[in-house]
């Protein structure tokens, strides 16, 4: 058959055509822009309408941006500048007001000699947060840890630190980098020695009261793993958190005070009034977010739990916290816990605020692992039993790394609620970024009638802390996923 | 071959209280329970100790004392002569009233954001992407302080609205002008509204500890009641069409029963509308609506409706593919298929998060304190707690006040969440 059609047709192409190239319209941009902005009727509208919303806001916002003025003392001379230069009738950014007052902004009322401190903190946080965040991982760690060596560098050298001490924090840090190079798991101590260093940094004061409350930590795990092979493990448990608590109770303060008499050293103390801005912000953000966790971990497997009381407790504390509005629960740290605790007793309001704060983030955040804890198939919870685990141990190596694995998202984005959160402080005194320092400063008579600059700045600063968590988030999400959907 | 027939009879060691899982769950509770009552025991000595330091007594009979300050916005009648519990419940109202509007503004803007979320258009998704991300990242406070700042510090005087002779003459426009056919004013005082004015009226109905508007409940129980027949109607269609497999018309029935009660009502109480306008300094006539509520009502619904709208993408992009493929086989229309196929599985997803996005609303509200909002933080935990020194007592009402409405949404979703669960193992 084949041969007939050989010999009956004179000419057969043996080569392939070159391929067409597709039409005009089924190409590049214009296939793109049919598809994804002209495809039906509605969307042509849609299209038309969203352009114009964008060139409506271009033309308001676009002139006040590039009109934008640096150098001026007062809200009136901004508005010259910007009238001589664009002509009359034209708007214009002032950003000389954050020129002028970003301090306050970032540090509030904090003495500006000792901006090294917070700043330092700061950037050890960061070093801090590295062994946890990326755990292991050499390259993560050498690029987080060297970033935070050039920030240290680069800032405290503009923060006029003591040479004493920005000698001292760049050698830390670089000894961290080679810890990194060999036993990067080693660093985890620096992070359990932080909390102590930071609280230290900030406040100042003698540097033997974190000391000697360290010293409580050390006493407590020294007494666990003395006495638990002696007495057995919840006994040693038991017994070291007893002398821990003694220790604080009735040793701290007077050893503190002999350390200090012995060998003075310490920093100029600062007070908690003297907090403000995004440092503020922070400081309340990160603490609630550390001791939130694992509070949350704790009532949310509460809430779980057989044990009819246990259960009890853990609902009624979440419901409570979770039914009422975060300010209630400022206030109540700032009025009732003086009716709360012993005749007398006074202690700073920044951590009254913190103590509150934590506790409402707990509540969210038990309620969000709950939601991980049922989501696991029951299979998991009976192949644990099966494997004749007992409570902790299932819970540590099966139940809960699947269940935070599953709420990493809605775990990060209460963290974020937390920390947006951290402006509410400003409605019981201190000085939140958002309310306290930008009242202060639009009540200044230079700055009077200013809005959208310092809403615009702290908004902004907001949006990068924020958005770069859920950021994290993601990243965390993918790298932990192990399924093959 | 033994068997082990019998098992050793263990007798009681103390030991066993923490080392035999038959008895130590029982060893913690007891634990956990004495040591919450020690710690209940100790915070109820303090207090007593603390009272008895300030000489103070706890009781809430200040509840009844006259209240003695304004409040600028009020939905029931209220003199500063007026019991604190009356300012309690003006501003339990007002709390209620931004709740309200602030979650029907939220859930339409969000579901329509979250929608257009998911469109194909590029540059529309885009742009709701850039809202989401922004709204969400940055807090709330902010945009309620923003929002009053613009409304306050931007908007005109009330003078600017003026035409005066000179100006008609020369034919030149007033700086200002009014909204929406000349009936919304919105100025730096506030924004002036129409208000509905009623020529015949039915009067109010006194009871004794509250009065009742005769007019506002009549026009509700009319509206109720055109509901119910509607829905009647509705049933009764159904009914007919199981029975026969025809389906009777029934719009024009439910468009005449849904209005022409209640524009008939209103006819008869002769509605009108009060616009407002400028005499003098000021505007008179209509109603004042201040910006501290329209700043917080602004400002809720913007940020909620960047949280709805995550809900609802999340909620539809749960529904896999398969399911409208699935019903498209079975030869369901697009329209049936959303309503019988897809709607009632993203609503099972969406309705949870979305009560307690309703819940966080509420709760938001407390944020009016940043602008004086008087609502019940302002009122009850505000200025009575102020003027009558009693922290303890108001701080407590309000806390339980806040927790029971909490309380009754999460009860009712729950309920909700329960009725359309699947049923696993």
């Amino acid at each position: 058959m084949s041969d007939t059609h050989a010999l009956t047709v004179t000419f057969v192409r043996d080569t392939m055509l070159p391929p067409a190239p597709p039409p005009v319209g089924e190409r590049g941009a214009v296939k793109w822009m049919r598809e994804n902005l002209f495809s039906t009727p509605l969307n042509i509208a849609l299209t038309v309408v969203g352009l114009l919303a964008v060139y409506a806001l271009v033309t308001a916002a676009l002139p006040w941006w590039l009109n934008s003025v640096w150098n001026a003392g007062s809200l009136s001379e901004c508005r010259q500048i910007v009238a001589a230069s664009a002509g009359e009738g034209a708007t214009g950014a002032c950003w000389a007001m954050i020129r002028e007052r970003w301090h306050q902004f970032l540090f509030g009322f904090y003495p500006p000699s000792q901006y090294w401190r917070p700043v330092l903190a700061l950037g050890l946080l960061a070093a801090a947060l590295a062994p946890v965040l990326f755990a292991g991982q050499k390259r993560n760690l050498t690029i987080v840890l060297g970033s935070v060596a050039v920030y240290l560098l680069v800032t405290l050298y503009l923060a006029a630190t003591p040479a004493g001490a920005f000698a001292l924090s760049i050698a830390v840090i670089l000894g961290m980098i080679g810890l990194a190079q060999v036993q990067p798991g080693r660093l985890l101590w620096f992070t359990l020695l932080y909390p102590a260093l930071c609280f230290w940094l900030l406040w100042g004061g003698s540097i033997w009261s974190p000391v000697v409350v360290m010293a409580g930590f050390a006493l407590l795990y020294g007494v666990f793993r003395l006495a638990s092979p002696v007495i057995g493990l919840a006994p040693g448990a038991a017994a070291g958190i007893l002398v821990a608590v003694l220790w604080w109770l009735y040793l701290d303060i007077p050893t503190a005070r002999a350390l200090q008499q012995a060998l003075p050293f310490g920093l100029q103390s600062v007070n908690s009034d003297q907090f403000g801005g995004f440092l503020l912000a922070i400081v309340i953000g990160v603490t609630g977010i550390t001791f939130s966790l694992p509070i949350g971990i704790l009532l949310a497997l509460g809430r779980q739990s057989d044990m009819l009381i246990v259960k009890t407790l853990s609902v009624g504390f979440i419901e409570f916290i979770r039914g009422v509005p975060l300010i209630t629960l400022l206030f109540t740290a700032s009025l009732l816990l003086q009716y709360f605790l012993p005749p007398g007793t006074t202690f700073d309001i920044i951590l009254r605020v913190i103590i509150l704060v934590t506790f409402f983030a707990a509540a969210y955040l038990a309620e969000v692992i709950r939601g991980g804890l049922a989501a696991l198939p029951r299979g998991q919870y009976e192949a644990a039993d099966a494997l004749g685990l007992d409570y902790w141990r299932a819970q540590r190596l099966i139940i809960l790394p699947q269940a935070l694995k599953v709420s990493i998202p809605a775990i990060v984005s209460t963290f974020i609620g937390l920390f947006k959160d951290t402006t509410l402080v400003a409605f019981v005194g201190l000085m939140d970024p958002l309310k306290g320092v930008t009242q202060i400063v639009r009540a200044d008579i230079n700055w009077k009638g200013i809005y959208w600059e310092p809403y615009i700045f702290v908004g902004a600063i907001f949006f990068i802390i924020c958005f770069g968590m859920s950021r994290y988030s993601m990243y965390l999400e993918q790298k932990l996923k192990t399924d093959h959907r | 071959m033994a068997m082990a027939t019998d098992v050793p009879k263990d007798s009681f060691r103390l030991s066993m209280l923490i080392y035999d899982t038959r008895y130590r769950s029982y060893t913690i509770q007891i634990v956990v329970l004495i040591l919450f009552a020690m710690a209940v025991a100790w915070l109820l000595n303090n207090t007593v100790q603390n009272l008895a330091v300030r000489g103070k007594q706890f009781d809430y009979s200040f509840l009844w004392q006259r209240a003695g300050y304004d409040i600028g916005q009020q939905l029931i009648p209220y003199t500063n002569d007026s019991t604190h519990f009356r300012a309690l419940l003006v501003g339990l109202l007002n709390t209620l009233v931004v709740a309200f509007w602030g979650c029907i503004f939220a859930t339409i803007l969000g579901v329509i954001v979250g929608v257009l979320r998911l469109s194909n258009n590029w540059l529309i998704g885009r742009l709701m992407t850039i809202y989401v991300e922004i709204f969400r990242n940055v807090p709330l406070l902010l945009w309620i302080l923003l929002s009053y700042v613009i409304l306050s510090e931007t908007t005109p005087q009330p003078r600017d609205f003026r035409v005066t002779d000179e100006m008609a003459a020369a034919g030149e426009e007033p700086a200002a002008s009014m909204m929406l056919f000349d009936t919304v004013a919105v100025t730096n005082r506030g924004t002036n509204i129409p208000a509905p004015l009623f020529d015949r009226g039915l009067g109010t109905l006194d009871l004794g500890f509250m009065t009742l508007n005769l007019t506002f409940w009549a026009i509700l129980a009319v509206i109720a009641g055109s509901i119910w027949v509607n829905r009647r109607i509705l049933a009764s269609a159904r009914a007919q069409q199981e029975a026969t497999g025809d389906r009777p018309v029934t719009w024009w029935k439910s468009i005449l029963v849904l209005f022409a009660p209640t524009i008939l009502l209103l006819v008869a109480l002769g509605f009108h509308l009060e616009i407002p306008e400028l005499r003098g300094f000021n505007f008179a006539g209509g109603i004042l609506v201040a910006h501290s509520f329209t700043a917080l009502t602004i400002a809720l619904s913007l940020y909620t409706a960047a949280f709805i709208a995550e809900i609802v993408r999340a909620g539809i992009l749960a529904i896999s593919r398969g399911q409208t493929e699935a019903a498209f086989a079975l030869g369901l229309r697009p329209n049936r298929t959303m309503s019988l196929i897809i709607l009632p599985q993203a609503l099972r997803v969406i309705i949870p998060p979305l009560i307690s996005q309703y819940l966080n609303l509420t709760k938001n509200t407390s944020l009016g304190i940043a602008v004086s909002y008087l609502d019940l933080r302002g009122t009850l935990g505000g200025i009575s707690l102020n003027q009558t020194g009693r922290e303890l007592e108001c701080m407590l009402l309000m806390m339980l006040i806040y927790l029971s409405i909490s309380l009754i949404i999460s009860s009712l979703m729950n309920l909700y969440n329960k009725s359309v669960q699947l049923k696993a193992r």
